[in-house]
């Protein structure tokens, strides 16, 4: 199905990960992403492992909430792991066939490689499971308020993405009446090469383009009719303030951080 | 009484485009209509479709600006560009559609949404959340997302996310027209408990019947024009009158009218069942 998409589908769940300032989870996923890619070594990934384990049980959100996320992606990870094990020769030869060459470094890199991206999502999907969009647009609006200097519309760009989020699953489930409404009267998007199945869904996008551009007319009104007028002058209700906590995930962190650069720097 | 909503000879009109993006014409979708409404009436609007009655309620919040005449809400003429968010603010609006006005992620978030651009400081947006929430009964839902509810409970937060900003008036604009029949008395009911119990003016849109026999006050429009003005009970008593504008009277009222001119003694404009089997046990 095609509803099946976790990005922005906030799993609501009281967790103490659910209730970090969304500026923390931010600048954590940040931070775990660089740790992955400094991370070198069976130990180092056996850390990563670990942490991101606790970090998924803390945050209450089931396993296959994130797995879920993983869907899209699957044609990526083919891409990086099939490069990286006929590109990289490295270590005792496997097989060697033509011009095709295996070799165990390139087995150990495709794998590695592998659980980086798939712990990169997984880290991603958890922020997005755990902060509203709300929070995590509030997030970015706040941290990235500097650029108002230099005038950078960081408030209507916060707004636009929040609002894109929330639109999201309802523009799926549209594309999906859409779709069943063409296909209870023939039309076919499931058989044919990639062109014309390309070509089936360009009757599905025009109904579809138009519907969101009257959702967008229609929303335009109704924030207007609530006083919206950008982000001067406006309160918040949910004002984001550091806590205990979130002073305690930032030194976690960075402890993850370093022992990750440690562990690198030592291989 | 108050009068919260002047309106003086309104007209409004639009251009027509050609093929070419040409101006072919001009459509005139009010016709110089005036109408006073009381603070605290229950003022149902009725017409149909292509009548004007959805062009005069966007009027009423500044959404469009008459061509020619006035719109007062209160001391406030709407064509004054600095009183537009006291408008706004005054006179709320609930649109047709429950998903295209919900603008959050979070039921609550959605509520604060009017608050937070009046830039109400932040316990009081709290406390506004609170009682808007318990006074259209969704306060268990608060931290819910919006695309999980039903049509009737969207369109109870888009109501609350109104009330939270406390305005003097509400304007439903066919509110209940995607919704089904639960739903739609889900609505009509927490709106007539904000009339009643907080005293907030309510002008209603709507094309079903069964919901203006609530409304204090019953406006039909036509083709731009106020063709009929009275109460509930004298507009339906008026049968063959709303026929000529394409509207149809609720069943019980249809029933009683037709009874009465096979010669049955029945009173003029009856609305609900109750009323009929009443009138039917004096007879026998």
């Amino acid at each position: 199905m095609i509803r099946d998409i976790t990005l922005g589908q906030y799993y609501p769940i009281e967790s103490p990960i659910h209730r970090l300032d969304p500026r923390t989870k931010l600048a954590g996923t940040l931070i775990f992403i660089v740790a992955l890619f400094v991370a070198q070594g069976l130990v180092a990934y056996l850390i990563a492992t670990a942490f991101l384990a606790s970090v998924i049980r803390v945050s209450k959100v089931p396993l296959s909430y994130m797995v879920r996320g993983l869907k899209s992606i699957v044609i990526l990870l083919l891409f990086s792991v099939v490069f990286n094990i006929f590109f990289i020769q490295d270590g005792t030869m496997l097989i060697h066939v033509g011009f095709i060459t295996i070799t165990t470094g390139g087995l150990i890199q495709a794998a590695f490689m592998a659980v980086r991206l798939v712990y990169l999502i997984i880290g991603s999907t958890l922020m997005t499971l755990t902060t509203t969009p709300n929070d995590l647009t509030d997030g970015l609006e706040k941290s990235l308020g500097f650029l108002k200097k230099i005038h950078v519309p960081v408030h209507e760009i916060a707004m636009i993405m929040s609002i894109a989020l929330r639109f999201i699953p309802i523009l799926v489930e549209e594309t999906d009446k859409i779709m069943k409404a063409q296909m209870a009267r023939g039309a076919d998007f499931e058989s044919g090469n990639l062109i014309q199945r390309a070509k089936a869904m360009v009757p599905l996008l025009v109904p579809l383009f138009i519907s969101a551009f009257r959702r967008a007319s229609d929303l335009a009104m109704a924030m207007e009719a609530r006083c919206y007028h950008g982000g001067e002058g406006r309160t918040k209700m949910k004002p984001l303030r550091y806590e205990r906590a979130d002073k305690a995930a930032y030194g976690v962190l960075l402890a993850f951080l370093a022992l990750m650069v440690v562990l690198r720097v030592l291989a | 009484m108050n009068k919260i909503i002047k309106i003086a000879k309104l007209i409004y009109e639009y251009a027509k485009y050609g093929d070419e993006g040409e101006v072919t014409g001009k459509t005139r979708a009010i016709d110089d209509v005036s109408l006073e409404i009381e603070q605290g009436d229950f003022v149902a609007v009725l017409g149909h479709n292509g009548s004007g009655k959805s062009t005069l309620a966007k009027h009423l919040n500044a959404i469009l600006l008459p061509t020619e005449g006035t719109v007062w809400l209160g001391e406030m003429d709407t064509k004054d560009a600095d009183h537009i968010w006291d408008i706004r603010q005054r006179a709320g609006m609930v649109f047709q559609n429950p998903d295209n006005q919900i603008i959050a992620n979070m039921v609550e978030e959605d509520v604060a949404f009017g608050p937070e651009n009046m830039g109400v400081p932040t316990m009081e947006i709290w406390e506004r959340v609170d009682k808007s929430l318990r006074a259209v009964g969704m306060t268990a839902y608060r931290r819910q997302s919006p695309n999980k509810l039903s049509g009737g409970q969207k369109q109870r937060v888009a109501i609350a996310g109104v009330v939270a900003m406390k305005p003097d008036c509400i304007i439903m604009d066919e509110p209940t027209a995607m919704l089904d029949p639960h739903g739609r008395a889900e609505v009509i009911e927490t709106v007539q408990e904000l009339n009643r119990t907080e005293g907030i003016t309510v002008v209603l849109i709507t094309h079903y019947m069964e919901e203006v026999i609530h409304a204090n006050r019953v406006v039909v429009m036509d083709g731009g024009k106020i063709v009929m003005d009275g109460t509930p009970r004298e507009i339906f008593s008026r049968v063959e009158e709303l026929k000529s504008y394409r509207l149809d009277v609720p069943q019980v009222t249809e029933l009683a009218y037709e009874l009465k001119k096979e010669g049955l003694p029945l009173p003029d404009g009856i609305l609900t069942v109750e009323e009929l089997v009443d009138a039917l046990c004096q007879y026998v």
